[in-house]
C-alpha cells in the first residue's frame, strides 16, 4: 500500500517536473543549443504595406444619408464573414452607422445644424494608442500590434468579454451563438468565427498583408483616407494638415487612431 | 472528518436530495447553453456581463464577510467568536465556490479557461481576481479544517496555521478590492468609475456576510444541539449594524458626486437605475425596494433594545441580505452598461435558462455550505459532549 502510494507520487512528481520544465526548455532550444533547430522564420510579403502606426481619416462631408454607407459597410462585413443576425441582442458589428450625438457624445449640443444632425457618422474599431481592452484580455488574445493595430486571436478568446466592458467605444461584438448559419457567402479567404468569441474591425490586416487598402477603403470612393501616421509625408498627415479634424473621446486619453473631418 | 456529513436524519437527506435535484436540472440547462452559446441568456452586445457576474460580484462580498468573525477572534483575542470562526470560514469556502462556478458560467469558452494560466497576463485585473480568489479558497480550506480538526482532537492548532489565519485576514478585504478594480478601472463607464466603489464594496460585503451568517446561526441553534450563542449572534449584529450605515453613507456619498456635479455620463446610469432613463425603467422597482429594505434594516438594527429581540434581529437581516443582494446582483451589473457607451439604452433582464443555471450554483454552494456546516456542527457537538453516542470514538 505504502509501496504503491509512493511509486505514485514518484511519478506524479517526474511528471509535474516535466510540465513545469518544458517552457524553460524551449527556451534552451530557441537560443540555439547543441544540436537544436533553427526557430522558424516568416517573412514578409514583398507586396505587404507597412507603416510605423497606421490610421484612417474619414471625410463626412462625402457622406449625404445612410445609404451612403451601406456599400461600404457591405464591403467589410462580406471580407469578413461578419454574420447577420436578426436578433438586435446578438448583433455582429465591425463598422456602423449611428448619429453625431450618440457618436460624439461629449460633442453633443442642441442647437447642432440640422446635417450634421441627422447625418449617420461611420463607427469601428479605433485602434487606440492605448487601448483599454488589451489592458483588460486576460489572455493576451486581443493585441497592439507594432504597426498600432489592435488585433484578435479567436483561437486564444475566452469569452470573458471583460474588453467589451472596457471600451469606451462599443466596438466590440460576442458571439453569442454559433455565427457560421447567419453568413450569406462565406469568403474562404478569411476565417469565420465560433460561437463564444469576441470579435471587431481589424484594420484589414490580412489585406495590408498582401498589399492591400483596408475594404472599406477602398469601397468609400476615396472618403476614407489611410497611411502612416508616423509619415510626415503620408496621405494621411497631409489631410490631417490641411483640415480641421476630430477623435472620438479624446479625453480619455486612449489615443483613437481614426479622425473625422466634420 | 468527512464522515460526520454522511451521518444524518431523513430531513438532513431530503435537503441534501433537494438540492441534488436543483443542480441535476440546472446542469442540464447549462449544457443547453453550452451546446447554443450564451444567446440564451438576456446578455447583449450592450450588456455584455449579467445575472452571472453580478451574482459573483455579490458573493465575493459574502467571502469577504466572513472575516468579520475571523478578525476579531484572532486580532483581538475576542474569544466568544471562537465559537464560530469556523462558521465564518466555511461560508467563506462554499461563497468563493459559487464564486468561481459563476465565472464558469459566464464564459463563452469555458474549455479555454486555463488559458489565464497559459499565457499569464499581470496588467489584467481577471488575472489577479483569479489569483486572489483561489488564494482565498484554499487558504480557507486549510484555515478551517486544521482548526477543527485540532479542536476534535482537543488540542492546540499547528503553529504554522497561525500565520496563514493572519494572512486570510489581510486577503478577504483584497478579494473584494480587487472585484471592485474590474470595474472601476475602465475608462468610458461612469457608473463604476469612482474610487469609492472597493470602499463600497467592503462595506455592503461586511453587512451582508455577517448578516447571512446570523441567520445561519439562528438556524444551526434551531435544527442542531449545537448554539451558536447568543452573545456572538449579538455581536454580530453590531458589525452588521455598522457596516449597512457605513454602505448606505458610501451610497449617498456617491449620490452627491454625482448629481451635484452633473456630468451626464455619470448621471445617467443611477438616473436609469432610479427613475428610468428614456422612458426606460426594468430595474426602478427594484431599486426603491433594495433602498426602503436597507433603510428599515438599518432602523431596526441600530436601536440596541430592537436589535437584541432575536426574532426582529432575523427580520431586519433577511431583509438587508435582499436589499444588499438587489443593490449588488441587480443593480450594481447592468447599472453601468446601461446606457451604453454611446448612450444607447439597450435593458436587459435575465432569461429563465440564465435563472435557473443561477438557481443550480447557488444551489451547489448550499450544499457545500451543508456539508460542511453538518462536519463543523457534528464536531461542535463532539467535543461539547451533547451527543450522548459517538459510534467514530
Amino acid at each position: 500500500m505504502g509501496n504503491s502510494r509512493r511509486s505514485f507520487l514518484k511519478v506524479a512528481g517526474i511528471t509535474a517536473l516535466g510540465i513545469g520544465t518544458k517552457p524553460v526548455l524551449d527556451v534552451f532550444a530557441a537560443s540555439g543549443g547543441h544540436g537544436a533547430e533553427p526557430k522558424p522564420e516568416v517573412s514578409q510579403n514583398e507586396e505587404a504595406l507597412t507603416a510605423k502606426r497606421w490610421g484612417m481619416v474619414i471625410d463626412t462631408r462625402k457622406f449625404h444619408s445612410a445609404e451612403d454607407l451601406d456599400p461600404i459597410i457591405e464591403a467589410c462585413h462580406k471580407i469578413h464573414n461578419v454574420p447577420e443576425l436578426t436578433e438586435p441582442r446578438h448583433k455582429i458589428m465591425w463598422l456602423w452607422g449611428d448619429e453625431y450625438k450618440h457618436v460624439f457624445t461629449h460633442r453633443e449640443h442642441e442647437l447642432i445644424n440640422d446635417r450634421i444632425k441627422h447625418l449617420p457618422f461611420l463607427v469601428l474599431c479605433n485602434h487606440c494608442e492605448k487601448p483599454a481592452c488589451v489592458r483588460a484580455c486576460p489572455t493576451k488574445a486581443t493585441f497592439k500590434r507594432d504597426d498600432g493595430i489592435v488585433l484578435m486571436d479567436f483561437h486564444r478568446c475566452i469569452g470573458c468579454r471583460f474588453c467589451m466592458a472596457a471600451c469606451p467605444y462599443g466596438s466590440r461584438s460576442f458571439n453569442f451563438r454559433d455565427p457560421r448559419p447567419f453568413i450569406k457567402e462565406e469568403n474562404k479567404e478569411f476565417p469565420t468565427r465560433m460561437k463564444g468569441v469576441v470579435e471587431k474591425c481589424n484594420f484589414c490586416a490580412e489585406r495590408l498583408a498582401v498589399g492591400k487598402m483596408p475594404a472599406c477603403v477602398e469601397a468609400s470612393n476615396g472618403a476614407i483616407t489611410f497611411g502612416d501616421l508616423d509619415d510626415s509625408e503620408s496621405e494621411v498627415r497631409e489631410v490631417l494638415r490641411t483640415n480641421y479634424t476630430i477623435r472620438r473621446k479624446p479625453d480619455l486619453g486612449a489615443g483613437p487612431s481614426v479622425y473625422y473631418i466634420v | 472528518m468527512l464522515e460526520l456529513a454522511l451521518k444524518g436524519d431523513k430531513k438532513y437527506w431530503g435537503w441534501v436530495i433537494a438540492l441534488l435535484a436543483v443542480i441535476g436540472v440546472a446542469f442540464a440547462v447549462y449544457l443547453k447553453q453550452l451546446d447554443f452559446g450564451l444567446g440564451i441568456t438576456g446578455m447583449s452586445r450592450d450588456v455584455s456581463w449579467g445575472f452571472y457576474i453580478a451574482q459573483f460580484t455579490f458573493l465575493v462580498g459574502v467571502a469577504a464577510g466572513g472575516v468579520m468573525v475571523v478578525l476579531p477572534r484572532y486580532l483581538h483575542d475576542y474569544k466568544a467568536f471562537g465559537r464560530i470562526t469556523i462558521l465564518g470560514e466555511f461560508l467563506a469556502i462554499a461563497a468563493v465556490v459559487m464564486c468561481l462556478l459563476f465565472i464558469i458560467a459566464d464564459l463563452g469558452q469555458p474549455m479555454r479557461a486555463f488559458n489565464v494560466i497559459l499565457y499569464p497576463t499581470p496588467g489584467s485585473v481577471l488575472f489577479w481576481d483569479m489569483i486572489v480568489l483561489n488564494g482565498y479558497l484554499l487558504l480557507n480550506i486549510v484555515i478551517g479544517w486544521n482548526v477543527l480538526e485540532a479542536e476534535r482532537n482537543n488540542i492546540h492548532y499547528a503553529k504554522w496555521v497561525k500565520p496563514l489565519i493572519i494572512t486570510s485576514i489581510i486577503w478577504a478585504p483584497a478579494i473584494h478590492t480587487v472585484t471592485a478594480f474590474l470595474y472601476c478601472g475602465l475608462p468610458g463607464r461612469g457608473f463604476w468609475m469612482t474610487a469609492i466603489l472597493a470602499p463600497r464594496f467592503l462595506a455592503s460585503a461586511f453587512a451582508a456576510g455577517p448578516a447571512l451568517l446570523i441567520l445561519l446561526c439562528l438556524i444551526i441553534r434551531k435544527v442542531t444541539k449545537f448554539d451558536p450563542g447568543r452573545e456572538q449572534i449579538q455581536s454580530l449584529a453590531k458589525i452588521v449594524t455598522y457596516a449597512i450605515i457605513i454602505n448606505v453613507f458610501f451610497l449617498l456619498c456617491e449620490v452627491f458626486v454625482v448629481f451635484y456635479s452633473r456630468i451626464p455620463s455619470h448621471m445617467s446610469h443611477l438616473q436609469y437605475l432610479f427613475v428610468g432613463l428614456h422612458g426606460h425603467g426594468a430595474l426602478v422597482p427594484w431599486m426603491w425596494t433594495s433602498m426602503a429594505l436597507m433603510a428599515t434594516s438599518i432602523v431596526l438594527l441600530v436601536i440596541p433594545a430592537v436589535r437584541k429581540n432575536e426574532s426582529v434581529l432575523a427580520f431586519a437581516c433577511v431583509i438587508l441580505f435582499i436589499g444588499t443582494w438587489i443593490d449588488k446582483g441587480m443593480g450594481m451589473i447592468s447599472g453601468g452598461f446601461v446606457p451604453n457607451p454611446l448612450h444607447h439604452v439597450t435593458e436587459y433582464m435575465p432569461t429563465l435558462p440564465e435563472i435557473l443555471i443561477t438557481l443550480g450554483v447557488y444551489a451547489t454552494g448550499l450544499l457545500v455550505l451543508t456539508i460542511l456546516f453538518k462536519v463543523a456542527v457534528g464536531v461542535k457537538e463532539e467535543v461539547s459532549g451533547v451527543k450522548d453516542t459517538c459510534e467514530s470514538c
